[in-house]
């Protein structure tokens, strides 16, 4: 699992977000796009993807996209 | 596990009510302007139907059992069973079918009783009503499910209101020596029952004045303590993880391909979740027929509106086997595998109610 390849993923759900916007330091809900159907959005994407299924409590904790690839990666199955 | 057969009941008809009133969530206040494309691209829930105040499941549903027995040249007479389901009855007290059994002119030689279930509850009612039937020779029965959502949630909560939808259905069951047997997975989870509730109002937490009480949970979220909550996230990944499962447990069971099964009709939620379990199963969107687009998320109806919708003139031309999958509020999920032959299935239906 690959940072690069996971903020690919998570920009394609952002829509109309130029390519490049999003580094792992993005604080994701700072985004003028982001509104609280996108987090069931990746929710769903990041499940999707790799079979992580990330609660509500989990994702309120993560702040940056950092967070959420640091999260998500201890969790994908080996 | 809940998986088992039940063999001699055959589904006979099906048909679905909704009132006229038709709302666009692209033009719904509630929804902060630039975020109502997001929303019916996401949920895939553009238009859904609203009941005029006062009007009952019931009412919707009454409407569908007269249509369906016309058009199958059925008594009511002859109707030994009626179920009714669902999360929006009449009255506290006493069971809504006892009212419906009067209404429809049912004889008094006819069981009726209510079942609270939601979104997994088409499957459920089947296998009640179906049960039931097969040790009564040649008796008819009636499936009686939808919800009037709009009367239980606010209008001013952004995560519920653009979602949910009014309609009633009614299908018919006969016991029938010749009918193939219906396949049954039926499961629960109530460590999850507060993902989707209403706190307040029931005997638990018995309703007062502070319950009508208007509050601002977060911007878009204003409800009181008598309305539905979601807890979308949760519903998400239980979903996504559940229904799946307990379909794959089901074709296991008997052996099954997926191929087998000429349509797989889910629980319309909305499209993420569809999605999701529609691609977990690898299934293509001819086999998963969707009308989230038309008629929202009707709970129990949504498996009976997309038969009457999707594929009505199908089942009344050829046999076909159909996998019929619910999960929802409980928590609570199952499916069922059915062979319908000669299914007399009505277009949807619409009322003013």
């Amino acid at each position: 699992m690959h940072l690069d390849t996971f903020i690919a993923h998570i920009e394609e759900e952002f829509d109309g977000l130029p390519k490049g916007t999003i580094t792992g330091d993005t604080a994701f809900r700072k985004l003028d796009v982001w509104s609280s159907m996108m987090a069931l959005i990746l929710i769903a994407r990041i499940d999707s993807e790799y079979s992580v299924n990330l609660t509500a409590e989990e994702l309120a904790e993560a702040t940056t996209i950092n967070d959420l690839f640091d999260l998500v990666k201890t969790r994908v199955a080996v | 596990m809940a998986i088992f057969s039940i063999p001699h009941v055959k589904l006979a008809g099906v048909a679905a009510t909704v009132p006229r009133n038709e709302v666009s969530n692209m033009e719904f206040a509630t929804l902060p302007e630039g975020e109502r494309k997001l929303f019916v691209r996401t949920t895939g829930i553009d238009k859904r139907r609203v009941a005029k105040p006062g009007t009952c499941t019931s009412d919707l549903c009454e409407h569908a059992a007269r249509e369906l027995m016309a058009a199958m040249n059925w008594q009511p007479s002859e109707i030994q069973v009626l179920v009714f389901l669902t999360q929006t009855p009449d009255y506290i007290t006493p069971a809504t079918a006892t009212i419906l059994q009067a209404k429809l002119g049912l004889p008094k030689s006819c069981m009726a009783l209510d079942v609270n279930l939601g979104c997994s509850g088409y499957p459920y009612g089947l296998s009640v009503v179906a049960a039931l039937l097969r040790h009564m020779p040649g008796a008819k029965g009636l499936l009686l499910a939808g919800d009037v959502s709009s009367a239980c949630l606010s209008e001013l909560d952004k995560s519920t209101a653009p979602i949910f939808s009014d309609a009633g259905s009614a299908t018919a069951l006969v016991q029938d020596d010749n009918a193939a047997p219906m396949h049954f997975n039926l499961e629960t989870d109530g460590s999850g029952y507060d993902a989707i509730i209403i706190p307040q109002g029931g005997y638990r937490n018995p309703v007062s004045a502070a319950s009508l009480a208007l509050e601002e949970e977060s911007p878009g979220i204003v409800r009181n303590k008598t309305h539905l909550i979601i807890k979308g996230i949760n519903v998400f990944n239980f979903s996504v993880v559940e229904a799946p499962q307990n379909i794959r447990a089901l074709l296991e069971h008997l052996n099954m391909e997926r191929e087998a099964v000429d349509y797989y009709v889910f629980h319309q939620a909305n499209m993420v979740i569809n999605e999701s379990i529609r691609k977990k199963l690898a299934l293509t969107a001819e086999q998963t027929p969707l009308t989230l687009g038309r008629f929202g998320n009707t709970s129990s109806a949504t498996i009976p509106i997309t038969i009457a919708s999707e594929l009505h003139a199908i089942v009344s031309q050829k046999p076909c086997r159909l996998l019929l999958s619910g999960f929802g509020v409980g928590l609570s999920w199952g499916a069922v595998v059915v062979e319908t032959d000669g299914l007399l299935c009505l277009p949807v239906l619409e009322a003013d109610l």
